[in-house]
C-alpha cells in the first residue's frame, strides 16, 4: 500500500481522494448554481423549443460565478492579501486540531480556545498602554497563554482522569462562550457608554505591522505551520507524541509518559488556536464581540481533517477555506450568486474527505485500504 | 472442493511478495504450507481470501475460475479464514458473534438468538469443539476463541478453511485440541490449509506440505520428511534445531523479587506472594499455562504495572515504585508477548522502530531533535544483523510479515548494552532459520554475564534455553526445578500438582 505511507493517521483521507473531493464539490456546486439561476430556470421552461438556450444559459452561469470566485480570491493583490489574511488563522487553528490528531486525540475544542485567547490578547490590547511593539508582544503572549491553558485543561482532564477530549472540548467550547458573553457585559470590557456587548478597539500599538498589503500575521502563521512540522517529524517531543497517537501501548512499554504528552499536546494544539485568536483581534483594529471566533474554530477541524492532519496540508487547506470565504463574497457583490454557494462546497469537500467510498465509486478509483473506518479509533480509546 | 491456484503473483510496488505460485489443495486433505518470515505464506492467503488483489494469476475452485474483491466473495464460495487476531466482538455471546453479519430474524425483525445457538450447538458437536453458545467471548480462553472463529467459518458452510498460524497463540494443551478438531473436520471432507512454524505440527496431521521461499514455492513433500530437512528446504541451508550452550558462570544475583502479590482491577489476586531470584550469567525459564499470572509477573518487573505488595530489587536497589522509562534506562531489555499490542508501533517505519525506547539517548537525539542519521545507521546496522527482510527501512512495520515485525522487536532490544533481559514468547511467529538466530543470541547475552529471564508457554524453548526452570500456576511459583527434570513431571506442576516430592531436581 503505498498510498499508505504519507497517511499521518490511518483513517484519514488518501491525497487522490482529496483532490478528487474538491473537483466532485465543484462539480456539484455547479450543478446548484445551474438550478439557482433565474435565468437558466427560465430557459428551462422552453427547453423543448430553444435546447440551446439552456445549456447556454447554464454554461454562462457556471461559468461566471467561478470566475468570480477566482478573481475574488486571487485575481488582485487585493484578492491576494483578503484571501491570506482569513487562511491565516485558519492555518494556526488548523495546526491546533492536527497536532492533537497526530497525537491520538480529536480537538473539538479550537473554537473555545480560540475565544479564551481573544479575550486575553484584547485585554491588554484595549486595556493597557504599552510602547509599539512591546504592546503587541504582551498581548500576543497573553492571548497564546491564555488558550493554552483552556487546551492543556482538556489534556490535564484527559492525563488524570481519562476523560474523553471530546466531551471536555465540546463542554470547554460552552465555558468559554458564556465566559465571553459575560465579559462583555462588564466595565472593564464593555465599551464606555455602550449597551452593545462589544469592547473597545485594541490599540495601534498592540496591532500586527502591515507588510505588503497584509498584516504581519500571515507571515506567523507560516512560520508555525513550519516549527509544527519540525515539532512533528524532527523533534523528541513531536516523536512521542506521534507514538501516543498511532499505538499509547507500545508507548507507554518503551518508557514514554503518556499523560504528559496528552498533556503537552492539548497545551501546544491550545496554543496554537490562540495564535488564531491573536491574528483575529490584533490583525486589525477589531474590537472583542460576541462572534469574534466566527466559525474559526470549528472549520479548523474541517481544515485539518483536509489537510489530512499534516502541517503542509492544513496550509493548503487553510489557504484554500481562505479563497472560497473572500472569494465567494466578490462573487456574491459581483454576479448575484448567494455567498453560501462557497459554504456549501466546504461542506460538500468534508461529505467527500468523509467519505471516500462514494468518491472512489464516483471516480472509479481503486481502493488502497484505509480510509473506510473513519472515526473507529477516536471513540473506541 | 477442490481448490487450485495458478501462477498467482502479487507485487506490492517493485517487490515481489508472490512470484508465480501454483498449488492445488484437494478435498479433505490438511496442506501445509511451510516458509520463512515473509516468504508470502499471509500473502498468499490473503489472496485466496479476497483481501488482497493478485497481480496476475487466477484461482480456480472445482475447475471453475473465480474472482474475489472481498472476503464476502471468499465466504459466498466456501473459503473460510481464521485471523490470528480474531475478529470477534468481546461483549456478544459465542452465539451473536455467529449471528452476527447473516442475521437471522422472526416476524417484526427480532433477532432469532435461538436457531443460532441451534448452530452452534449442532457445529460444535459434530467437530468435537466443545463451544457453549451462551458464553461471553471476552470471557472464553484463546484456544476458545479461536473455536468460535472456526465456527464462524463452518456455519457460512466453508469447505476451504484456512488458519494462519492458529497455533502460535495457543497452550500446548490447546494445542492438542486444534489437532484433534481439525482431523474430525477433515474426516467430513474440509479441506484445510494450514500455516505454522512449528515442524513438529507440520509432521504430526499434514497430508502434503508446501515450502515456499522468497516468494516461490520451492516444493511439496510428504510429512515423512525430517525436521532437519524440511527446515533446510524452507531456509535454504542446514539449520541447528538445538541450541549450543555451555556450563553458565553465574554470578551475582541482578533480579530479586520478594513477595511480591499483584491484585488485577477485578480483585483477583494473580501474581500471589512470589519470591524468586535471577543470577548475572544464568537463563531462568519461566514455565506456565497460559494465564497463570506470567503476564502480570513481568508488566510488573517492567514498572508497568504496580505491584500491591513486596518488593523487586535490581542490583540491590528497589525499584518497584518507579515507572518503565527508569527501568529501561538501568539496562533491562524487555521483549512483550504480544509485539503488536505493545511492542512495536505498527504506522511506523521500521527505521523510527528500532529505537523507541532509544530516542531520547545522546546517540540519537540532543534532547530536543533527533539525530536522524544515526537513527538511520542504527536502523542499516540492525536490519542487516538480525536480517529483517523488509523493503527498505522507511516501510511501516504494519506492512512486516509477523515473524519480521518480531525480529523488529528483538533487534531493538539487543541494541544496547544489558543488565537484565526479560523475553515473553521471544520467538512467536518465527522460522526456524530466525529461532537459531535468536536463540545463540540470548545465550550469547548470557555468557556476557546478563542475567535473563524467558517466559514461554513452549516447553520446548524453555528446555532449549533455560539453566533453571521456574514453574507457575494460579499466581505462584510451584517449583523451580533443573532442565533434566522430565517433561511430565514439568507438565503436572503446570497443571498444578503439588511440588514436594521433586527435591532431587531442585535448582
Ligand atoms: N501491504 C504490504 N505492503 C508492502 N509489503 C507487504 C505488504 N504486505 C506484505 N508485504 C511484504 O510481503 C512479504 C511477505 O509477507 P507475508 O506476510 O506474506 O509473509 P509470511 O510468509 O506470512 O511471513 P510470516 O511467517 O512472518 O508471517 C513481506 O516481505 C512483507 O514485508
Ligand atoms: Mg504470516
Amino acid at each position: 500500500m503505498a498510498d499508505d505511507k504519507g497517511k499521518a493517521v490511518s483513517w484519514l483521507p488518501t491525497a487522490k481522494v482529496t483532490v478528487a473531493s474538491i473537483l466532485l464539490a465543484l462539480v456539484v456546486g455547479a450543478l446548484l448554481i445551474v438550478v439557482s439561476d433565474r435565468k437558466v430556470v427560465e430557459a428551462a421552461g422552453y427547453f423543448f423549443d430553444y435546447p440551446w438556450d439552456f445549456f447556454v444559459f447554464a454554461g454562462e452561469a457556471i461559468w461566471d460565478s467561478y470566475r468570480a470566485l477566482a478573481v475574488g480570491a486571487a485575481g488582485s493583490w487585493n484578492a491576494v492579501t483578503q484571501t491570506l489574511e482569513r487562511a491565516a488563522p485558519l492555518i494556526c487553528a488548523g495546526l491546533g486540531v492536527s497536532l492533537a490528531f497526530r497525537a491520538g486525540m480529536f480537538n473539538i475544542g479550537a473554537q473555545g480556545q480560540l475565544i479564551v485567547g481573544a479575550i486575553c490578547a484584547g485585554y491588554i490590547g484595549f486595556t493597557y498602554d504599552l510602547p509599539i511593539v512591546v504592546h503587541l508582544l504582551v498581548a500576543a503572549t497573553a492571548g497564546i497563554a491564555g488558550a493554552a491553558v483552556w487546551g492543556g485543561i482538556a489534556g490535564l482532564l484527559k492525563a488524570q482522569t481519562g476523560a474523553h477530549e471530546v466531551i471536555t472540548t465540546i463542554m470547554l467550547n460552552y465555558v468559554a462562550v458564556s465566559l465571553l458573553l459575560y465579559l462583555l457585559t462588564k466595565d472593564a470590557f464593555q465599551r464606555e457608554g455602550s449597551n452593545n456587548p462589544r469592547s473597545e478597539a485594541a490599540a495601534d500599538t498592540a496591532l500586527f505591522p502591515e507588510i505588503f498589503g497584509f498584516h504581519a500575521g500571515v507571515l506567523v502563521a507560516f512560520a508555525v505551520a513550519f516549527a509544527v512540522w519540525w515539532l512533528l517529524e524532527r523533534s523528541t517531543l513531536g516523536f512521542e507524541m506521534r507514538a501516543v497517537g498511532a499505538n499509547a501501548d507500545a508507548a507507554r512499554t518503551a518508557g514514554m509518559s503518556v499523560p504528559k504528552v496528552y498533556t503537552l499536546t492539548m497545551l501546544v494544539a491550545g496554543a496554537l488556536a490562540g495564535l488564531a485568536a491573536v491574528q483575529q483581534i490584533l490583525g486589525h483594529q477589531d474590537s472583542l464581540t460576541a462572534n469574534v471566533a466566527g466559525a474559526i474554530g470549528f472549520d479548523a477541524i474541517t481544515v485539518a481533517l483536509l489537510g489530512r492532519a499534516t502541517p503542509l496540508g492544513t496550509v493548503l487547506a487553510g489557504l484554500l477555506f481562505g479563497a472560497l470565504a473572500s472569494g465567494g463574497i466578490q462573487m456574491q457583490a459581483g454576479v448575484g450568486t448567494p455567498v453560501s454557494l462557497t459554504q456549501v462546497l466546504q461542506a460538500l469537500i468534508v461529505l467527500f474527505v468523509a467519505a471516500p467510498a462514494l468518491v472512489r465509486a464516483v471516480l472509479r478509483m481503486r481502493d488502497t485500504g484505509g480510509g473506510a473506518t473513519v472515526m473507529a479509533k477516536g471513540w473506541g480509546s | 472442493m477442490e481448490l487450485e491456484i495458478r501462477g498467482l503473483t502479487k507485487r506490492f510496488g517493485s517487490f515481489v511478495a508472490n512470484d508465480d505460485i501454483s498449488l492445488t489443495i484437494e478435498p479433505g486433505e490438511i496442506h501445509c504450507l511451510l516458509g520463512e518470515n515473509g516468504a508470502g505464506k499471509s500473502t498468499l492467503m490473503n489472496m485466496l481470501y479476497g483481501l488482497l488483489d493478485p497481480t496476475s494469476g487466477e484461482i480456480l475452485l472445482d475447475g471453475e475460475p473465480v474472482h474475489f474483491t472481498t472476503p464476502g466473495d471468499a465466504i459466498n464460495a466456501g473459503i473460510g479464514m481464521v485471523h490470528q487476531h480474531f475478529m470477534l466482538v468481546p461483549v456478544f455471546t459465542v452465539a451473536e458473534n455467529v449471528m452476527l453479519g447473516r442475521e437471522q430474524t422472526r416476524g417484526l425483525g427480532m433477532l432469532d438468538r435461538g436457531k443460532a445457538a441451534e448452530l452452534v450447538r449442532e457445529l460444535s458437536a459434530r467437530y468435537g469443539l466443545d463451544v457453549d453458545p451462551e458464553a461471553m467471548v471476552e470471557d472464553l480462553p484463546v484456544g476458545v476463541q479461536q473455536r468460535v472463529e472456526i465456527i464462524k467459518a463452518l456455519a457460512n458452510e466453508a469447505q476451504v478453511l484456512i488458519l494462519d498460524e492458529p497455533t502460535a497463540v495457543l497452550t500446548p494443551q490447546e494445542i492438542d485440541e486444534l489437532m484433534e478438531i481439525m482431523r474430525s473436520l477433515k474426516e467430513q471432507g474440509t479441506s484445510i490449509v494450514f500455516i505454522t512454524h512449528k515442524l513438529r505440527e507440520v509432521k504430526a496431521i499434514g497430508d502434503r506440505i508446501t515450502v515456499i521461499r522468497r516468494g516461490k514455492v520451492v516444493g511439496t513433500t510428504a510429512p515423512g520428511a525430517s525436521e532437519p530437512e524440511l527446515a533446510e528446504m524452507m531456509v535454504g541451508r542446514a539449520v541447528k534445531l538445538q541450541v549450543e550452550k555451555p556450563e553458565p558462570t553465574v554470578g551475582e544475583p541482578v533480579l530479586d523479587v520478594r513477595n511480591m502479590t499483584v491484585i488485577d482491577a477485578r480483585g483477583h489476586t494473580v501474581v500471589d506472594d512470589i519470591s524468586f531470584q535471577a543470577r548475572a550469567g544464568e537463563v531462568l525459564g519461566i514455565a506456565g499455562v497460559q494465564g497463570n499470572g506470567q503476564t502480570e509477573l513481568i508488566k510488573s518487573l517492567m514498572g508497568l504495572v504496580k505491584p500491591d505488595a513486596g518488593q523487586i530489587l535490581i542490583d540491590g536497589k528497589d525499584v518497584s515504585k518507579q515507572g518503565p522509562r527508569e527501568t529501561l534506562e538501568q539496562g533491562i531489555g524487555y521483549i512483550p508477548e504480544d509485539r503488536s499490542h505493545d511492542g512495536y508501533v505498527g504506522g511506523f517505519t521500521v527505521r523510527e522502530n528500532l529505537v523507541l525506547d532509544l530516542y531520547k539517548h545522546d546517540e540519537f537525539s540532543n534532547g530536543l531533535a533527533l539525530r536522524l542519521d544515526a537513527i538511520a545507521d542504527n536502523a542499516r546496522e540492525r536490519i542487516e544483523e538480525f536480517d529483517i527482510r523488509t523493503e527498505d527501512m522507511d516501510s511501516l512495520v504494519s506492512s512486516l510479515s509477523g515473524g519480521n515485525q518480531q525480529k523488529v522487536v528483538l533487534a531493538r532490544e539487543f541494541s544496547r548494552p544489558l543488565k537484565l533481559l526479560i523475553a515473553s514468547q521471544p520467538t512467536r511467529g518465527v522460522d526456524v532459520g530466525s529461532i537459531e538466530f535468536i536463540h545463540k543470541r540470548i545465550i550469547g547475552e548470557r555468557d556476557r554475564g546478563t542475567a535473563v529471564v524467558i517466559v514461554s508457554t513452549e516447553l520446548d524453548e524453555i528446555y532449549a534455553l533455560s539453566d533453571r526452570i521456574a514453574v507457575m500456576y494460579a499466581g505462584r511459583i510451584v517449583g523451580t526445578v533443573t532442565p533434566d527434570t522430565p517433561r511430565e513431571e514439568i507438565g503436572l506442576m503446570m497443571a498444578g500438582a503439588s511440588t514436594e516430592q521433586e527435591g532431587s531436581h531442585r535448582g
